[in-house]
């Protein structure tokens, strides 16, 4: 067990850098608080949604941008088990309105001193023996209905991804743009 | 400079961006993509592992991240380093602007369930077991599948992340209903 229990040090280090950033990051945008994830699900607050669609386009922008460059830039595209994907979101989504923190925050919540943020994430540990352990039985029944492979809505309708992009960029700039106005008209 | 790490809360579009161009740096220099939940898969199998190596190397799912007896795969390695230091960034931030937060029951969980933190640690608890099957079921948490899933076009990440908003929004309503608007 305990031959090989850490990757090479340089491995650890970048890790640990990119940790270090992302958990800085989500604590000055506010998401490694329960009132701000649990405000997105009442539909008061959100920080959630304005984070996260914001990612997705810069990051699609970015990585899709390098490889039509010619960098030799690999994806790490999960795959699409259509059943577990969405049981699985369903699942996830009602923990989450309860614990009021996923998984990256919930860590992140306990660095800014959230005490009830350390239950969740030992629960965490305790749900992820869980489904190791029934794993065996989950793999046949529910993980290969729908199986389409490791897909992107490119690979998927043949068109460019730079469609996809170029949907999500508009519909993001159009969206958030209502958003912001529809919030300044409810607060005055 | 300065000022700018000490402030409270940055606009959540520039948090997003910064999310976003960090991505970029995880796929081009490291071959990764940002990820937290596979994180508390291999914490899981090591500490399983203590009572008994044999079954984990047994465990199908284990072997998928912690490797055989004859081959083992590290524990501690990328993004079991970035877990750890998610606390660490946090920790600076929150440090840096006088913004810590010692929370044990929050304002809404207090007003719907009482002020009780034994309630409140039970609760969290619970959906932390929830949270994790979840993720692990779809194959990635709000990281990993919400951000570079989506980022990806992923057509995976995109059903998960509708998924997830959608029971979010059902379970957040019948537990709080439209009161609990003026509890976050």
């Amino acid at each position: 067990m305990f031959e090989h229990f850490f990757a090479n040090p340089g491995t650890i280090l970048m890790g640990g850098v990119t940790g270090f950033l992302f958990g800085f990051l989500l604590q000055k945008g506010g998401v490694t608080r329960y009132n701000v994830i649990v405000g997105q699900f009442l539909l008061k607050d959100f920080t959630v949604l304005k984070i996260m669609l914001t990612a997705v386009i810069v990051g699609s922008v970015g990585i899709y941008g390098m490889r039509t460059l010619g960098l030799d830039i690999n994806l790490h595209v999960k795959t699409a088990a259509l059943l577990g994907n969405a049981l699985g979101g369903l699942i996830f989504g009602a923990g989450m309105a309860v614990l009021g923190y996923c998984p990256g925050t919930a860590v992140a919540a306990m660095g800014e001193g959230s005490r009830h943020a350390i239950a969740g994430v030992l629960g965490m540990l305790v749900g992820a023996g869980l489904f190791a352990e029934s794993f065996p039985w989950i793999k046949n029944r529910i993980l290969s209905v729908g199986d389409l492979g490791k897909v992107t809505f490119a690979d998927l309708t043949g068109y460019s991804p730079w469609w996809f992009i170029a949907g999500l960029l508009i519909a993001g700039v159009i969206g958030l743009t209502a958003l912001e106005r529809w919030e300044k008209n409810n607060r005055s | 400079m300065i000022s700018i790490l000490k402030k409270a809360r940055w606009s959540p579009y520039a948090v997003g961006a910064g999310i976003g161009v960090l991505s970029w740096v995880t796929f081009a220099l490291m071959n990764k993509a940002l990820g937290v939940s596979t994180t508390m898969v291999r914490a899981a199998g090591a500490v399983e592992g203590l009572v008994s190596e044999a079954h984990i190397r047994s465990n199908p799912y284990f072997i998928k991240y912690l490797g055989t007896m004859d081959k083992p795969l590290p524990v501690i390695e990328w993004q079991f380093a970035l877990v750890v230091m998610l606390v660490l960034g946090a920790f600076c931030a929150s440090w840096l602007s006088s913004t810590r937060l010692r929370e044990t029951v929050p304002d809404l969980w207090k007003w719907r369930f009482g002020p009780s933190r034994w309630v409140r640690f039970a609760g969290a608890f619970l959906a932390g077991i929830v949270v994790i099957f979840g993720a692990r079921l779809a194959g990635g948490c709000t990281s990993g599948h919400g951000i570079s899933g989506g980022l990806q076009l992923a057509v995976s990440s995109w059903i998960f992340f509708l998924c997830l908003f959608a029971a979010g929004i059902v379970t957040a309503w019948l537990l709080y209903g439209k009161g609990g608007q003026d509890h976050v």
